[in-house]
């Protein structure tokens, strides 16, 4: 199959450099080039996949669910067409011809080149094992990878990742975050043993199994079993372990078979030299399909540093590419981990370690004449860089020893724990950002050139921009050269943590955490145990993700939660059982009538809610006053709880002249099917039985206004400080659609509203449309939050008072002991 | 039974990060705090701002909040933290062999 060249741009008659990968590497060194000389080449670049240019290393945040694959598109078409930059996308390269100067693609597209980059990068190793080309074993490596990994996982069922290297935990850490269940398979003792010693790499395989994956070590992978799929993974000494999707992720391999075929030299990669030129002055090539000096390289600070070399070759100012220590700061399935250097140990070698096992933190710092050789960080990697800086530098570090491990603000003096110090010290050169090679300087030249907030940074100079484990270091540079004048998203939730609202819940969904102290542990919580503002916020953000699982911590609720009455300032408690519907009956009244005799309740009032509320109750006399009212039927009205107060109904239909619906019935319904229910704040509902309003819909949470042709819904109204009425979010015909329609609203304000933020302020921040957009046009959409409210409410529907009666949290209620100063006197 | 401290209970009858009372006839209850590590400190139970009672609050680190209005409470010194002015008595508190025990002069103190 020969064809003619084609000739692209035939007028042109700048040197033609032909890319062959549209990856990481390639795309950076041109992105190099353009800088130094946008016009001298005209420039095609040619990929295997479908894609425009994306960060591979974020893929596991898109298998994760936490990112989407547009928000990690390096470069988009509008970039490829603003260079003059011609991309064959899908079409891989099968054969170059350095003798014609050609290549030519799967497609059949033959094209000259002047010069010509190869940036193939690698290709996952796979196992020769028995099994390895069955449909459900595959690699992960790209975004095909990730969408049979997706499509594998909406099945559910149990995945086998073979390889406990960084790959294969990512892929294991996203698998199981969508539901299935993983085995990690490594065949070495310990996992990331290229990166963690071993006393690390204990916390870490302790912190994932505590999330429910198994590892196995020292797991020798046999054969992989199954006839036209995949159906377990077979172990050398004979275990068999079920499986419906394999992964491998043993390692990589450079791809040099295009290389190879043209008779270039090639090693373990293809041979370069200093400047990125292979064995033909006309052929270069960089990133992971590299041998440089006899290495290979699969981290992406070397290959920022070759892409720079190999640009300075080509506009003839060469600089040359020497290898650099490098350091390793990842975020391993959520898990800090940090390591540089050679921490083998070994003679000479003197290590100093820090454990602090209560916040599942590890620092070693391996120390060789006086200087530092190797570093491992686990749970806290602040100081990372540092390390890494002075280990570059071969800083003498005798003088600052003993505080060393205590990290930079500590060991440079004035033991200030303030992290903006610690920033402040850094070298202008130190670097900042390892995946796109960022040092301090430039981040400062950067902010200086007017990039005031951190998105400005990032899109500015690309620090914090791939894995975002600087981030907090960008922001303390941003306020170190900014003061007062930086442009901030969101507020913080309270002191102890520097996260917002929003951050905190994204994180507890994304990396599926199930406790307070581990989201405090895992988003660096600058206090032990937090505040009286964000331990019942977390307790509330663990509940809302965790129904019927999360174990509620009674010390992060106020006292009115914990108590299920309300706190008055005298110290007694006021109590308010359900009449649902605001509807009561004689023997109702009768119980409540003999509980405010017998416990000499001072005063009883009819609420707002159409309740009776009984003051003046002794925190003791609680559970005997519960035992009474739920003796005539009734539960808990939680007058107290951030959660569905009352339903407040009109008589509608069945006595009003005017009514057009039966309010009252809809009332109760409602009523029944919301109560018990947690919420960010209060929330309360009203039915009223036509337009005239009685039971004063238009400023509730929730409110139903029946007409003759159905029920009109409106959302957001309160009373209280700023009165606002409702907004209209839509009509209805059917009671079972105003139903479904009330759930669905009130599990969209559970899972995005921030805690003790009532409905009115959610919709004046996030707006009308976006509800409307949530809950009315999609009915699979609107069905499945309201299946997710209902779901919610199976675990929630308890009479809290009945538990305390049946002796639940008996301490809550009964002194520890008492004194009589009569009796120890006389 | 005559003595410098009064034997109130085990340890563990105190919630972590949680707080019990001591009913004392005539006086002010004592609240018996226990911190996330398990420290444990008594204060009359009487907020210096509204005389909430701090036996009800959320403890944090080594304070409380107030349930009334959110005062934070030192639970070493009884000292209003932060911006807030005032002072709620300590009571001395000590545990032995998992018991609790408080001072009995500053309890008969609380009750006068």
């Amino acid at each position: 199959m020969k064809h003619e060249p084609i000739r692209i741009g035939e007028a042109d008659t700048r040197l033609h450099m032909v890319v062959i990968g549209n990856g990481m590497a390639g795309c950076r060194a041109v992105e190099e080039l353009l800088a130094r000389d946008p016009t001298r080449y005209r420039i095609t670049i040619v990929g295997a996949e479908h894609h425009v240019n994306y960060n591979r290393i974020m893929l596991s945040p898109v298998l994760a669910g936490e990112k989407t694959f547009d928000e990690i598109v390096i470069n988009d078409h509008d970039w490829y067409a603003d260079n003059g930059i011609t991309l064959l996308a899908g079409d891989p390269v099968i054969a170059i011809d350095r003798a014609a100067r050609t290549v030519t693609t799967r497609g059949g597209i033959t094209m000259d080149y002047d010069r010509l980059l190869i940036a193939t990068g690698s290709d996952p190793f796979i196992i020769p094992v028995p099994g390895r080309d069955l449909p459900g074993v595959i690699g992960f490596r790209d975004m095909n990878d990730v969408g049979a990994m997706l499509a594998a996982a909406e099945k559910g069922g149990r995945a086998v990742v073979i390889g406990g290297g960084l790959l294969g935990l990512e892929a294991a850490h996203g698998l199981a975050l969508r539901g299935m269940t993983v085995t990690v398979l490594h065949l070495m003792p310990t996992l990331l043993e290229r990166q963690l010693d071993e006393a690390a790499a204990w916390l870490l395989r302790t912190a994932l199994e505590a999330r429910g994956q198994t590892i196995l070590t020292g797991a020798d992978t046999a054969a992989i079993l199954g006839d036209a799929h995949v159906t377990g993974v077979q172990l050398k000494d004979g275990t068999e372990l079920p499986a419906d999707l394999v992964v491998m992720a043993v390692g990589i391999r450079p791809s040099v078979a295009l290389a190879r075929d043209a008779g270039l030299d090639v090693g373990r990669g293809i041979k370069v030299d200093d400047h990125m030129v292979t064995s033909d002055p006309n052929v270069l090539a960089v990133g992971e399909c590299v041998e440089h000096d006899g290495q290979v390289y699969g981290l992406v600070a070397p290959l920022w540093d070759m892409c720079r070399a190999l640009a300075d070759g080509l506009v003839e100012q060469p600089s040359g590419y020497r290898p650099a220590p490098t350091a390793t700061k990842l975020k391993v399935a959520g898990l800090d981990v940090f390591s540089a250097g050679d921490f083998s140990g070994g003679d000479g070698a003197e290590d100093i370690v820090l454990r602090d096992a209560s916040r599942g933190i590890y620092k070693r710092v391996v120390v060789r004449a006086d200087r530092i050789v190797g570093a491992v960080l686990y749970g806290d990697t602040a100081d990372g860089n540092w390390y890494f800086d002075l280990l570059k530098k071969g800083e003498d570090i005798a003088a600052i020893r003993d505080a060393l491990i205590f990290g930079q603000a500590f060991a440079s003096g004035g033991g200030q724990a303030d992290p903006k110090a610690a920033v402040a010290a850094l070298s202008d050169g130190a670097e900042i950002c390892g995946c796109n090679g960022v040092s301090k300087g430039k981040v400062l030249a950067c902010i200086d050139g007017g990039a005031h907030s951190l998105d400005a940074v990032r899109s500015g100079c690309k620090a914090s921009a791939s894995c975002g484990s600087c981030t907090g270091i960008v922001e303390s540079l941003l306020a170190l050269r900014l003061g007062g004048e930086v442009e901030t998203g969101p507020k913080t939730m309270c002191k102890c943590t520097s996260f917002g609202h929003d951050d905190v819940r994204r994180e507890i969904v994304a990396q599926g955490m199930r406790a307070i102290p581990e989201v405090m542990q895992k988003l660096h919580w600058s206090t032990p145990d937090g505040c009286s503002s964000c331990r019942p916020a977390l307790n509330y953000y663990l509940l809302c993700a965790l129904p019927g699982e999360y174990v509620d911590d009674q010390q992060s609720r106020f006292v009115n939660e914990r108590l299920h009455a309300n706190i008055q300032k005298d110290g007694t408690y006021s109590v308010v059982p359900r009449m649902w519907g605001g509807l009561t009956s004689p023997k109702e009244l009768r119980a409540i009538a003999d509980v405010v005799e017998k416990f000499n309740a001072p005063m009883v009032k009819v609420t707002g809610g159409q309740r009776l509320d009984i003051f003046g109750i002794r925190k003791e006399d609680l559970p005997a006053v519960w035992a009474d009212l739920n003796a005539a039927g009734m539960v808990s009205g939680h007058a107290y709880g951030k959660s569905l107060r009352t339903v407040k109904t009109c008589v509608g239909s069945e006595w009003c002249r005017f009514g057009t619906q039966d309010s009252t019935g809809l009332g109760v319904k409602i009523e029944r099917a919301t109560w018990g229910s947690w919420m960010p704040h209060k929330f309360k509902i009203a039915v009223s039985g036509c337009p005239r309003n009685c039971a004063e819909a238009t400023i509730k949470d929730f409110g139903i206004v029946c007409v003759d042709s159905g029920y009109e819904l409106h959302v957001g109204g309160n009373g209280g400080i700023k009165v606002r009425a409702t907004d209209l979010l839509c009509k209805v015909a059917t009671e079972a659609e105003a139903i479904e329609m009330c759930a669905a609203f009130i599990q969209l304000y559970r899972e995005e509203a921030r805690y003790l933020e009532r409905t009115a302020p959610w919709i004046e921040r996030v707006g009308l449309a976006y509800l409307q957009s949530r809950l009315l046009p999609d009915a699979e959409a609107r069905a499945a939050l309201a299946g997710r409210f209902f779901y919610s409410q199976r675990f929630s529907q308890d009479d809290p008072w009945a538990q305390r009666v049946a002796g639940a949290e008996r301490e809550h209620h009964a002194p520890m002991a008492r004194f009589q100063p009569q009796e120890e006197l006389a | 039974m005559i003595g410098e401290w009064l034997d109130i209970g085990r340890v563990d009858e105190i919630p972590l990060r949680g707080s019990r009372t001591v009913q004392v006839a005539g006086g002010d209850d004592i609240a018996v705090f226990r911190t996330g590590e398990s420290q444990v400190f008594a204060l009359l139970d009487r907020c210096p701002h509204k005389h909430g009672r701090l036996s009800q609050g959320i403890v944090h680190g080594g304070a409380v909040a107030c349930p009334l209005h959110n005062w934070r409470i030192s639970l070493s010194t009884g000292e209003a933290l932060g911006e807030d002015r005032g002072c709620t008595p300590v009571v001395p508190v000590k545990v032995t062999a998992g018991r609790v025990l408080i001072c009995r002069a500053s309890t008969l103190k609380a009750a006068a």
